[in-house]
This record gives structure tokens, C-alpha cells and sequence, in this order.
């Protein structure tokens, strides 16, 4: 099968569990206790205005027909309102998605720097002291609960080093750069504007690295234990065999196949990050998805939340597609079928 | 457990099904020596198990030694309130005067007790509609199967975040919430299994004897394939804590005065840098509690499935 042919049908399948999505948010919307439209008009308001924004969101309609208006509004781009922000739901995600996406990218980038090595160490001293310490290390990246450390490194670090700020996404004297990508490092190196990038990446410096830890340890895992099959094959020792040097052999011959199953460590933790990301936003007070999130969750403001679920479904599905295209482009045995 | 005896007469009177033979009690009994000579190897997976029998002890009479039990709930000292670690209150005192150490000893239960709760929750409904995927197939497969895709797009958390935002805060749906999103890792491998222990020989034996499908189900294929869904149960119960105390952070575990550990977190978050004792030992409890199963698990996954074994 050719591979256009093979990326539609992917594609094609991303749209029913979508929709299932959606019901499924649809459904959690409209069991929340109260009205929401009395909700959505505030403590102040008088039953006049009430009974215009339930008229106005059609919330007397029969709910099938609700929920066809929202899956009407989703393709053409009304995702509705915040009750929160006052602002349209895509509004709010347009400014908050690059904020997730650099410290998810970020962390991401954290892990694979630190992992991939670790697990290269730890394979070649197999049971020797630098592979249990890794070991644990590992299990401990996992355990450690991500809010808990956030606090510990804002006590520790942010509230002892002068510069190191607790929470925010640039100096607010500085302002970001000028908007390009909405990732403020990636911008300010396009604007060569260089005090904002140093701003940026000390206040990306500590959630990053809060959110690395469990990616961390899954990487360090997965290299490992893959580097370990690969430790044994023939053409290792064939590669050791014609006299290249011990560096080679572990880089060019054993990293590059040992590298199939971390990738799609790092595509499956990429979804887990963003779900992270909630609790380092919220300490860090880190303007992303996250932070939304837990505010329109506590607020029971459920227009955000579909929208953001929405979001992450239709992320995720990407990533996975994107995962098992990039396979075969790392390991050219793998064909699409 | 059957007993020597008991099979004794059942093999005699020529009941035994295949793989009852296979898993008689003397068989069943070196397995398990076995394993745990394997258990036992790993210092790792000890450590974990003494930590994991230490919290699940806490848990049970911990409650009781809880030096003040009545600041579990919402007894008020204003003249104690933040008072630092000393001898009267061994990790210091909260925001109004409450002991963090009673509150810590009788919160293990409801953490624990909540994550057990979850887990036996998910892995019920993962295995039924594993099952009923993976033996009937067709149609129905292909629903269950779409419907773990639609529960599996969203990042566990967030999903976990708005049910239990909908249905209001309080501990019960809080498990209610994390179970929901938690079955279909259960479904599935449940699934999984099934599609392979379908082929084996001794169900096609009893379905050639005429076993009626709820008994071949129930009694051929289920003790099957109960053990990989138990060790990743065990790998699970680390995850469930900490998905809880993270929800509780939030704000949406179980409410005020009732002692959430992660509740407590947030609620102590206030009083940084000052009173760090608020803050560091709800945290370590319940770091303590995910650190230990994590390996307990790790050691339990090494035991049962060799092949995972690096």
C-alpha cells in the first residue's frame, strides 16, 4: 500500500474516536449540578437576562439538537465561550497552547538529554553500580508527586537564588518578543532580542526540569533495556570484530537501532506530559492549557474543558500517527500496510 | 486452594480439566517457591515490599496510635497553629493548630483505602468488557475497542479532572472519576489474553465436551489469564496514589476537614518558606507510598513475566 493511501486511512479512523470525544464530554457537561445558564450570567444577573443567554445558547432545545449545534460549532470554529474569561474558547486556547507546548517540549527535550545517555551507561555496566543507581533514580522520577517537587525546588532554589524566579513566563519589565511561534525562547531568538530569551529560559528552567522527572525515567528505562538487547546481536561484535573504537560501535550501531522503542516512549509520554503539565502550571503559575484547565474545572466552566479535551484528543492521535510514521523512517524494514 | 487430597479424588474420578493438572497443588507449590527465590533476589523489590507492608500496618493501627486522632477531622488550636517539629508534635502542626502527624496515620487510610477502591474497580470493568471482547468478537469488539480509543486520546489526568469536576467534589467521585479512566489499560490486555488463551487446546476441550460458554469463561479461561492482570495491577496501585493526591491538590479529592494528603499539600502550600513542615511530610508519604509499590511492582513484574526482565 502507498504511504498517502496509508496516512488517510489513519487519518480517516482519528475521526470516529473524536466524536466519541465529544459525546463523551457532552454528556459530562450536562451532569454537572446547576444551570448553566444561570451560570454563565453571574451572581448579579436578573431573570431577564437569564432567560436570554438560556435563548441564546439554545439551552431549552432537546439535547440531541445541543449537541449537534456543538459539533456544528466545533467544525466551523465557534467552540463558545468561556464564562471565566468572557472570551471565545479558541481565543483563550490560542493564547495558552504555545505556553504547554514549550514547557512540554521543553521537559521533553530535558529527559531525552539526560535519558538517553543514562541508559546507554547503565546497559554497558549491566548490574554494576551505575546501572542500580540509575535504577533507582528512574523509580524514583516516577514517584516523586510532580506538585510536591515543584514546591520543594520553588522553596530550595527560586526563593534562594535571586534571580530564579517562582512562577510566570518571561520578566513582565521585559515583555515577550514579538509573537512569531508563541514559544517565547523560540521568538526571541528570531527577534535576536537575547535579554528576553534569558528571561525565558530561567523561567522555563525550573517547571521543565519538574516535569522532565517522569519522562526522564522512562526514557533512561527504555534505552536501557533496548540497548541491552542490541549489546548482544552479531553485528555488534562484527563492529567490534573489524576494530572500530568502542564509541562508534555503541553510537553508530547500537543507539541508532536501540532508538526505535524510546521513540515511542517519547510520542506516548508526550501525551502524558500535557496531562502533567497541569500541577507544574498550577505552582509554577505557568499561563498554559494546564492552568485553564484547573480553573475552568474548579469553576465548573465546561466550554473550556470540552475544548481543551478536544485539543489533547486531536494532539495525541497526531502524535501516535506521527510516531508510527517516523518508525519507518528510523528502521526501513518496518512497511506501511 | 484445593488440597492434595481433594484433587486426589477429583483427578481419580476423572474431572480435571487439562490445565488443572498443570497447576496442581505440588506443581503449583515449587512454582511459587520459585518465584519467590526470584523475588528474593532483587534487594530492590524487598525494600519495596517491607515499605508496602509498613504503610498497609500504618494503615490499619496507625489510626490508633495517632497521637491526637481528634485533629484527623476539624479540631481547631488556634494557640498551637504552625508550630515546628518538636517532642509534643513530631512533624509540627498545620494552619490551625491540627497535629500533621495524626493527620498523616489516619489519611493513610483514606489514601490507600481510595486507591484500592480504583483499582479494584478498573481492573472489574476492564477484565468483564476485556472479555466479552476479546470471546465474542465481531461487533461488539469493535465497540468496546473504539470506546477504549476514546477513553485512551486524553491524558488520564485531565479526563479524570473534568468528570470529577462534574459529578462535584468529594472523595467518592474522585474514585469514581480515576476508575472511569483507568479501565481500558485492564480491557486491553484482558482482551489480549483472551485472543491468545482462546486458541489453546483445553478450551477447545471443554467447548468439545459441551461446556456451556459461561462456564468456559468463568472457569477455563478467567484463572488464566488473571495473572497478568494482577501484576499490572500491583504496577498500578503506585500510579492510582499519586493520581489522587494530585486531584486533591487541585481541590477535588476528598474535602475539608477530612485529611487528604494532597489537600494537605496545597492547603500547606501558603505557608512557604516558612513553615516547610506543612508541606514536606504530606509529600513524603506519599511519595513513600508511590516509590514503594513502583518497585514492589517491578520485582512482581521480573517474578511473573521473565521476559520483562531487561
Amino acid at each position: 500500500m502507498n504511504f498517502g493511501l496509508y496516512l488517510l486511512q489513519r487519518l480517516a479512523l482519528i475521526v470516529p474516536v473524536l466524536f466519541g470525544l465529544t459525546l463523551l464530554t457532552f454528556t459530562l457537561s450536562h451532569i454537572v449540578p446547576g444551570d448553566p445558564a444561570l451560570l454563565a450570567a453571574g451572581p448579579a444577573a436578573t431573570p431577564q437576562m437569564v432567560e436570554q443567554i438560556r435563548q441564546e445558547f439554545g439551552l431549552d432545545d432537546p439535547l440531541p439538537i445541543q449537541y449537534a449545534n456543538y459539533l456544528k460549532g466545533l467544525v466551523t470554529g465557534d467552540w463558545g465561550r468561556s464564562i471565566l474569561s468572557r472570551r471565545p474558547v479558541t481565543a483563550d486556547l490560542k493564547v495558552f497552547w504555545p505556553a504547554t507546548l514549550e514547557l512540554v517540549l521543553a521537559a521533553m527535550a530535558i529527559a531525552v538529554a539526560i535519558g538517553i545517555p543514562l541508559g546507554v551507561i547503565s546497559a554497558v555496566a549491566h548490574d554494576r553500580w551505575p546501572d542500580h543507581a540509575s535504577r533507582v533514580f528512574a523509580l524514583m522520577g516516577v514517584s516523586v508527586p510532580a506538585f510536591w517537587l515543584a514546591l520543594l525546588l520553588q522553596w530550595f532554589i527560586a526563593l534562594r537564588i535571586d534571580f530564579m524566579p517562582i512562577g510566570g513566563r518571561i520578566d513582565t519589565q521585559i515583555g515577550p518578543p514579538d509573537h512569531f511561534t508563541g514559544l517565547y525562547v523560540i521568538d526571541s531568538i528570531l527577534a535576536r532580542d537575547f535579554t528576553a530569551l534569558k528571561s525565558a529560559l530561567i523561567h522555563l528552567a525550573l517547571p521543565a526540569f519538574t516535569l522532565s522527572m517522569a519522562p526522564l525515567a522512562t526514557v533512561t528505562r527504555m534505552t536501557r533495556s533496548s540497548m541491552l538487547d542490541i549489546l548482544g546481536q552479531d553485528y555488534m561484535r562484527t563492529a567490534r570484530a573489524k576494530g572500530l573504537a568502542e564509541r562508534t560501535v555503541l553510537l553508530r550501531h547500537g543507539l541508532r537501532n536501540a532508538f526505535i522503542p524510546t521513540l515511542t516512549m517519547i510520542g506516548l509520554s508526550l501525551g502524558w506530559l500535557m496531562g502533567g503539565s497541569v500541577l507544574v502550571e498550577t505552582i509554577f503559575d505557568w499561563p498554559g492549557i494546564g492552568l485553564y484547565a484547573v480553573k475552568s474545572a474548579l469553576t465548573l466552566d465546561f466550554m473550556p474543558i470540552m475544548g481543551i479535551t478536544f485539543v489533547y484528543g486531536v494532539v495525541f492521535s497526531l502524535i501516535n500517527l506521527l510516531v508510527d510514521v517516523l518508525y519507518a523512517f528510523v528502521d526501513p524494514r518496518i512497511r506501511y500496510t | 486452594m484445593t488440597t492434595r487430597r481433594a484433587w486426589n479424588a477429583r483427578a481419580a474420578s476423572g474431572a480435571v480439566a487439562v490445565q488443572e493438572v498443570l497447576t496442581a497443588p505440588t506443581v503449583r507449590s515449587t512454582l511459587w517457591k520459585r518465584r519467590w527465590r526470584r523475588f528474593k533476589q532483587n534487594r530492590l523489590s524487598l525494600i519495596g515490599a517491607v515499605i508496602i507492608i509498613f504503610l498497609v500496618l500504618v494503615a490499619i493501627v496507625g489510626p490508633f496510635f495517632a497521637p491526637y486522632p481528634e485533629d484527623a477531622r476539624g479540631a481547631v488550636h488556634i494557640a498551637d497553629r504552625l508550630r515546628p517539629p518538636s517532642r509534643e508534635h513530631l512533624m509540627g502542626t498545620d494552619e490551625v493548630g491540627r497535629d500533621i502527624l495524626s493527620r498523616l496515620l489516619i489519611g493513610s487510610r483514606l489514601s490507600l483505602g481510595a486507591a484500592l477502591v480504583i483499582l479494584t474497580m478498573a481492573t472489574t470493568i476492564g477484565l468483564t468488557l476485556g472479555m466479552i471482547s476479546g470471546f465474542f468478537g465481531g461487533r461488539v469488539d469493535t465497540l468496546v475497542q473504539r470506546l477504549t480509543d476514546v477513553f485512551l486520546t486524553v491524558p488520564p489526568l485531565i479526563l479524570a479532572m473534568a468528570v470529577s469536576a462534574a459529578l462535584g467534589p468529594s472523595l467518592i467521585n474522585v474514585v469514581w472519576a480515576i476508575s472511569l479512566v483507568w479501565w481500558p489499560g485492564y480491557c486491553r490486555l484482558t482482551r489480549a489474553e483472551v485472543l491468545h488463551k482462546k486458541q489453546e487446546v483445553f478450551v477447545e476441550a471443554a467447548r468439545a465436551i459441551g461446556a456451556p460458554i459461561h462456564r468456559i469463561i468463568l472457569r477455563h479461561v478467567l484463572p488464566n489469564i488473571l495473572t497478568p492482570v494482577v501484576v499490572k495491577a500491583t504496577m498500578d496501585v503506585g500510579f492510582a496514589v499519586l493520581t489522587l493526591a494530585s486531584l486533591g491538590f487541585i481541590g477535588l479529592g476528598a474535602q475539608p476537614p477530612d485529611p487528604d494528603w494532597g489537600r494537605m499539600i496545597a492547603d500547606g502550600r501558603r505557608y512557604l518558606p516558612e513553615s516547610w513542615w506543612l508541606t514536606l511530610f504530606p509529600g513524603m508519604a506519599i511519595f513513600l507510598s508511590v516509590f514503594g509499590f513502583n518497585i514492589l511492582g517491578d520485582g512482581i513484574r521480573d517474578v511473573f513475566d521473565p521476559r520483562s526482565r531487561d
